[in-house]
């Protein structure tokens, strides 16, 4: 098991290096330079119409912003310097506003992962429960309304429910139940009780966390019903009920354990799915996290933002398969690990 | 080989059948499709029959042929402002919603609210939104079916070629199934969406690129179960090629599952596309899609019919390839096979 562990923590490594250097080939192949973009803000997209002296000058400039920022060098090359730096902890600096990455990660990071965290934690409260709830009542008429409600739940998007809550309920024409983004109310004022900001924080996040939650949930509630069902119907099941074990026993030790198989391996999924749905979250509701500011970083070209960004969700990706992965051998003792894999 | 199969895929046949969840996602499916195949009788500024100074026309049939090579469009009607023509037409059969998708009418109504005139409303450039959706049906739906295309070819192939050759084919290709499956998928989507200029082929080609490692591992699995039974042996002992043996009797027995993740992936890439259109990175400026016109109602939240309609449409679309997908996989599921 360790030295499972231990080779597959190994394996991380070459991934982990393909999958950036990809993203950065990606990113700076790419039509359009980040320093046209830098240039085009203050000077004009075009350079119609100025003299040739300032022409010159700008295209001076334009080479020693390029220079400075590292544009200049062969991709491999500056690949190879950005490994470098990350290995000694070294994030690089933002091409827009020249922050240290570091810092503009993690002033975003708290919100994005209190709204995640708080969803994984309501998703596998409801739906684990309701999972076992619906096998055992397989057939009546909860499970099928519970069934075709989650179904649905599975193929709404999620887009669509944010906008909707925006427009029906967020202050609109309609209703004013809930604001319509951000984080705090306008007259916030670090004076007050906590109480009274943690409420704040819970009428702006209310929304946006039971947008987060329905899609999780969905996901996980399919999987757990048809998992239950699968092993209600094996005859290790009939044999216990056989023998006489009592019905809560056969339930949740038998079935239930059996059935968190595959529900620990969808969490694996979870979590990049989580990842790609902040961004749209947190886009819709305002909400200043770091699904929110990838989206802005890539649409302004901060590559190094964006690769800092794409490099923190691809390691939490190959970590979350290598978790699922222990976390299966834990529960399912058929499987063994080591040599003689397929 | 072909009674066995012809067997096999009339009992899957009859098993989808008879689950009604399943005939309502092939029905809506169908339906889908014919809303997208007739589309310009449907919606459009274009009219089927036109009598002008006497004289019977029938644009839409003459712009088809027109755009085939066939025929030339007829001077008085090249380039011809056909609601000016409509004036002193003496009869003219209209498409039910006679607006096209992209004509902009900013001198009517602009955010018009839904009534007899706009069935769906407009939207902020006066574009019927009715029109829009019938238009953009025929977008989603090419995306969804193109991009599925993308992936089974991506995966079979290299899902194949690892599973049936085995050894160090085998391990190359399965270290890259392993780095793409740690890719941040989404992120990647929007990465190269925004980066690149917006065109549905871009569209098309990252999620066709992004979305096949699925089908590859089962591929490759099923390559691997089969690939030392007897039939493949007896078909390799009479001399079949490799590719044969390929193509010819090994896949067949693994297609029908791969069936039920194309139907789950025209659902993942329709919902993508809508995403990123949402999000203004997905398709060009002047396209209306069901994603763009959700997109106009961030903007303006008092015009919820810009929000409601579109993404009622795309949830529906997307449940029934779901529905579909989801009844093809218990037909195909032995184990299910229990009333």
């Amino acid at each position: 098991m360790l030295q499972y562990v231990a080779q597959r923590l190994l394996l991380l490594i070459p991934t982990f290096v393909g999958i950036t250097f990809l993203a950065y080939a990606i990113m700076l192949l790419a039509p359009g330079d980040p320093v046209d973009l830098f240039f085009a803000g203050g000077l004009g997209a075009g350079t119609e119409g100025v003299d040739s002296d300032r022409l010159a000058e700008v295209k001076a400039d334009k080479e020693e912003l390029r220079r400075e920022l590292g544009l200049d060098r062969a991709i491999p090359v500056q690949y190879a310097l950005w490994l470098g730096r990350l290995l000694q902890g070294e994030l690089g600096t933002s091409f827009k506003d020249r922050q240290p990455v570091w810092d503009k990660i993690r002033a975003r990071l708290p919100i994005t992962i209190i709204i995640n965290v708080l969803a994984i934690i309501l998703t596998y409260l409801i739906a684990i429960p309701l999972g076992i709830y619906s096998a055992v009542r397989s057939g009546s008429v909860f499970d099928q309304i519970s069934t075709l409600t989650v179904f649905m739940l599975y193929s709404l998007p999620v887009f669509w429910i944010g906008t909707l809550i925006i427009i029906f309920f967020g202050g609109g024409d309609f209703f004013a139940w809930f604001p319509p983004g951000g984080l705090r109310s306008l007259d916030y004022d670090t004076s007050w009780s906590l109480w009274q900001k943690l409420s704040d924080y819970a009428y702006h996040l209310a929304m946006p966390l039971l947008c987060t939650t329905y899609t999780a949930f969905a996901a996980l509630s399919r999987f757990m019903r048809t998992s239950m069902l699968e092993n209600a119907r094996q005859d290790y099941i009939r044999t216990a009920r056989a023998k006489g074990v009592s019905e809560p026993v056969v339930i949740l030790k038998h079935m239930l354990r059996n059935s968190l198989i595959p529900v620990i391996t969808i969490l694996a999924g979870l979590l990049p799915a989580l990842i790609g749905g902040s961004v749209i979250i947190e886009t819709i509701f305002s909400i200043p996290g770091i699904g929110q500011l990838g989206y802005q970083s890539v649409l302004a070209r901060d590559y190094p933002v964006v690769i800092a960004l794409f490099a923190a969700s691809s390691f939490l990706t190959i970590l979350g398969i290598l978790i699922s992965d222990i976390a299966l051998a834990w529960v399912d003792p058929r499987i063994h690990f080591g040599k003689g894999r397929a | 080989m072909s009674s066995g199969a012809q067997n096999y895929r009339g009992r899957v046949w009859a098993e989808l059948r008879r689950q009604k969840r399943a005939v309502w996602g092939l029905s809506m499916v169908v339906t889908l499709a014919v809303i997208a195949v007739f589309a310009d009788f449907i919606a459009g500024g274009t009219p089927l029959y036109l009598q002008v100074d006497g004289q019977s026309h029938f644009p839409l049939f003459r712009e088809y042929a027109a755009r085939a090579g066939i025929a030339k469009l007829p001077p008085e009607l090249a380039g011809a402002d056909f609601r000016e023509l409509n004036r002193r037409a003496d009869a003219a059969i209209w498409p039910p919603i006679p607006y096209a998708s992209t004509a902009v009418d900013i001198t009517g109504e602009v955010f018009a609210p839904p009534s007899a005139q706009h069935w769906l409303g407009t939207d902020a450039l006066g574009r019927d939104v009715a029109s829009g959706m019938i238009h953009g049906t025929r977008i989603s739906l090419t995306i969804g079916l193109v991009v599925v295309a993308i992936q089974a070819t991506i995966g079979i192939l290299l899902g194949g070629l690892a599973g049936y050759y085995g050894g160090w084919i085998d391990i190359a290709l399965s270290r890259i199934f392993e780095l793409m499956l740690g890719i941040p998928t989404f992120f990647l989507i929007i990465t190269v969406a925004a980066i690149f200029p917006p065109s549905i082929y871009a569209i098309m080609a990252i999620l066709g690129l992004t979305g096949w490692i699925g089908i590859a591992r089962f591929i490759r699995g099923e390559f691997l179960k089969v690939r030392s039974l007897d039939f493949v042996t007896a078909a390799r002992a009479i001399g079949a090629s490799d590719t044969r043996v390929m193509f010819g009797h090994i896949l067949p027995n693994a297609v029908a599952p791969v069936l039920v993740s194309m139907a789950f992936g025209v659902a993942t890439a329709i919902l993508t596309e809508s995403a990123l259109s949402f999000l203004g990175i997905g398709v060009p400026q002047h396209l209306v899609t069901w994603g763009s016109i959700l997109a106009e109602s961030r903007a303006s939240t008092f015009a919820w019919w810009l929000a409601v309609f579109p993404g009622a449409a795309i949830f529906l679309t997307v449940t029934a390839y779901n529905l579909l997908g989801d009844g093809l996989r218990d037909a195909l599921d032995p184990k299910l096979d229990v009333r």
